[in-house]
């Protein structure tokens, strides 16, 4: 610690030469904490799905609709505590580009087998009374100014009503919130009454999208998901069933090469950035020749002119990064209505201070080798 | 005039004969900017690739007859009972037989997983009629057969065939039930297509348990022909249909993903530009103090303040250009051509596509590099030519 005054002196030493690579550093860890963040609102379904939970849906794909009368034949199976259903809808509200995820549900069971989305008691019972009501995210009250009582128009893009108008109109009876700060936005979708769709729907009657099942013991989810299937292997409809995370996970893995891609991103800016830093701090050195070998003859060792120079480094980068990564942090603030869910973790903080360490040690490996190696008498000619 | 131009030249001319010995930080400005060009033209190529799938296929004079309301062919019906109305409205080129070249398809998907993954994805199964090759003249079959009709037979577009696993002729898949047996491969110029499985639309909606088909698709005997058979349609109390050409329809199912992997290019692109630009000042900061005695020298000679702007900033401009044309370089050898397949989250389906570093991604890639070049060297020029001429020759 007592060295500390000497580093900073010598990182300042150049102003402008500094400021400027620290400013490429720091625009760096910008863009890492902005793509690592990126990358936790993908994997974040996944992390919040319960793991005493599973969803059942049609063997071949996940958008076959199942009978209704599967619902009472998997409450049967033993290790099964509670099961709701739900249907994806489609539809838009005034145009495709306000897309945001409308199911109805069944009004008794939703909340109780997904206990992260809280609704108000009174908000519950208004929806379990008025059969054309609905409940939405409070992002999405917020995003389109509704207000409880509204009326919300709907354009059916799947289901028409009987007679063939895509008009829907719900009433809007609830906000629903996610319980956990950190699932923020996850809450944004609309959920109305299946009795009252299943009546009114032109086509599909007695039918569901999938099958939302809470075991009594997580321990026995597989095993609960696989009698499941086999009630209904060979029928008509066949069924596939896994758990919450395994279903999300599978669905994230469609994107494919998304992940490849943001990691090909930030490789190729930490390549760039490997060598304007290890480019500055080389000259650095060089230029400080004399000082150091000054450094030497007063009686540094060789290996505490190494730890010096590697100290500036790893200070240059770790000034950087904790600015860099506090930008991403206000940035993803403001891009979080765009892309729910993104968020600049704990997780996300190590791994960028971890990558500034590795980054100092990659540039101010040679300089620093370059000053221990240092020769007192050559250095001291040469000038 | 001359003589500005001639000292511009001289001046200029001494700046890049000396970058040899400035090898290291001048390197900084080449690559701190092939790396944005690169990563720019990547993922506008990626971009341009999907777009260029999608609206690539189907023809102008072609039409989609989807149900009124609906986004794409997943999330339409078509009753049976309008197939023929449809099928009879006028407008439809007929064949040598005299029968409208018109297929009732069924648009659905099955989980099939990528070859060496377990984890399944979303493929489309196009349910279609026995003469889609007529319906789809585009489409050729370079391995095997047709399917036949009624049976549970399968032909798989050369994309799907190379992206899945067990698509190989001969093989046999789970599409709705065991037992589909892959009979033929075809391509169809790149397009969307080629990421799909084709089947009979009967024998794919008894095994489904399905009554209806999605969608039925019609050649016009001319592009004109659209809006009468549209109006033919959309006027008959029976139908609640909407009639799109094929281009208008595919374009509009890749809009979302493209807009956002632009977006995204741009956006990385424009961060990476800035930390470039810290790089390359930090360079031209140091060209001109190393050389700050020359520089003195030249001013003391005459030379005027002009020249040495501008020699400073075309140094840097010819740096960053070298570094603009390198990264379009990689992007092209790396990427042109490069194949991946994602979940269109319009259509619900994997699409896969190639990258396309087209010209113009290319030179907006350069240009890119030179506005940056161009950002990185002026201020540092400004500087040179404030420099006092006395101090700086005394200093040396």
């Amino acid at each position: 610690m007592k060295f500390f005054p000497l580093l900073w002196a010598t990182l300042w030493r150049r102003k402008p030469r500094t400021i400027f690579t620290m400013l490429s550093i720091v625009v760096a860890f910008l863009l890492f904490g902005l793509l690592q963040a990126v990358n936790v609102a993908f994997s974040q379904g996944v992390e919040m799905s319960g793991a005493d939970r599973l969803i059942t849906h049609g063997k071949y794909s996940f958008t076959e609709i199942l009978p209704y009368g599967h619902y009472q034949q998997i409450r049967s199976v033993p290790g099964v505590d509670k099961v709701s259903h739900a249907t994806w809808f489609g539809g838009r509200y005034q145009s495709e580009a306000n897309f945001f995820p409308i199911m109805p549900i069944d009004q008794d069971t939703y909340y109780d087998v997904y206990p992260e989305f809280v609704v108000a008691d009174d908000q519950v019972a208004a929806f379990k009374r008025e059969r054309t009501s609905c409940i939405v995210g409070r992002g999405l009250m917020e995003k389109f100014g509704w207000k409880i009582g509204d009326t919300i128009p709907i354009q059916a893009t799947i289901w028409p009503k009987k007679g063939g108008s895509n008009a829907w109109e719900f009433q809007l009876v609830g906000v629903m919130d996610a319980r956990d700060e950190t699932m923020k936005g996850q809450e944004n979708f609309m959920v109305f009454r299946w009795d009252y769709f299943d009546e009114a729907r032109a086509f599909g009657q007695g039918t569901v999208g999938w099958y939302n099942v809470k075991v009594a013991n997580p321990a026995d989810a597989e095993t609960v998901g696989r009698s499941i299937d086999k009630l209904f292997a060979n029928s008509p409809k066949e069924t596939l069933t896994e758990t919450d995370k395994a279903f999300n996970a599978a669905f994230l893995k469609q994107f494919g090469d998304i992940q490849f891609l943001i990691a090909s991103i930030i490789g190729a800016s930490f390549f760039s950035l490997i060598i304007i830093t290890g480019n500055t701090m080389m000259q650095s050195v060089r230029e400080r020749v004399p000082e150091l070998a000054v450094l030497k003859t007063i009686g540094f060792r060789d290996g505490g002119v190494l730890a010096l120079v590697l100290a500036e480094s790893a200070l240059l980068c770790l000034i950087a990064a904790v600015i860099g990564v506090l930008l991403s942090t206000f940035a993803s603030g403001f891009l979080k209505p765009f892309l729910p869910g993104l968020e600049v973790n704990a997780n996300v903080w190590m791994l960028a201070l971890g990558a500034a360490l590795g980054l100092a040690l990659l540039v101010g490996a040679i300089p620093s080798l370059r000053a221990m190696r240092l020769n007192i008498v050559n250095a001291l000619s040469g000038h | 005039m001359a003589s500005a131009v001639a000292q511009v030249t001289a001046v200029t001319a001494l700046n890049l004969r000396t970058v040899p010995s400035r090898l290291g930080p001048s390197m900084v400005i080449v690559i701190g900017i092939a790396g944005v060009v690169g990563v720019l033209v990547a993922l506008l190529a990626m971009a341009e690739g999907f777009r260029a799938t999608l609206s690539s296929t189907g023809r102008a004079d072609r039409v989609l007859v989807l149900r009124g309301g609906a986004n794409d062919e997943l999330s339409s019906v078509i009753y049976r009972s309008q197939v023929p109305t449809i099928e009879q409205a006028p407008g439809i080129r007929k064949d040598a037989a005299g029968k409208p070249i018109a297929a009732a398809e069924v648009f659905m998907l099955t989980s099939l997983p990528r070859r060496g993954a377990t984890d399944p994805t979303n493929v489309v199964v196009r349910g279609t009629q026995p003469n889609v090759l007529t319906v789809r003249p585009e489409v050729h079959i370079v391995e095997g057969r047709m399917f036949n009709s009624g049976m549970r037979e399968i032909m798989v577009g050369r994309g799907a065939a190379a992206e899945f696993e067990g698509l190989t002729v001969g093989n046999s898949v789970a599409v709705r039930g065991d037992g589909w047996k892959v009979v033929g491969i075809f391509e169809s110029g790149g397009n969307v297509h080629e990421s799909e499985i084709w089947t009979d639309t009967e024998a794919i909606m008894s095994a489904a348990n399905r009554g209806a088909p999605t969608s039925v698709i019609a050649q016009l005997e001319s592009e004109s022909q659209l809006q009468p058979f549209k109006d033919f349609l959309t006027k008959d109390p029976s139908m609640t249909v909407d009639v799109l050409s094929e281009p208008k329809y595919y374009a509009s199912r890749s809009k979302m993903l493209s807009n956002l992997i632009n977006g995204l290019g741009y956006f990385v692109a424009v961060v990476m530009a800035i930390g470039a630009l810290f790089g390359a000042l930090n360079t031209m900061y140091a060209a001109v103090s190393t050389r700050s005695v020359e520089i003195a020298t030249l001013r003391a000679l005459g030379f005027g303040a002009a020249p040495v702007v501008v020699s400073i900033m075309i140094e840097a401009i010819v740096l960053a250009l070298i570094g603009g044309v390198l990264g379009a370089l990689i992007s092209y050898v790396l990427f042109n051509g490069y194949t991946i397949s994602t979940l269109n989250g319009q259509t619900f389906s994997q699409v896969a596509f190639d990258f396309r570093v087209t010209p113009s991604l290319l030179i907006q890639g350069v240009v890119w590099a030179a506005v940056i070049g161009l950002f990185g060297g002026l201020f540092p020029a400004l500087r040179a030519a404030r420099m006092p001429v006395a101090e700086a020759l005394r200093a040396g």
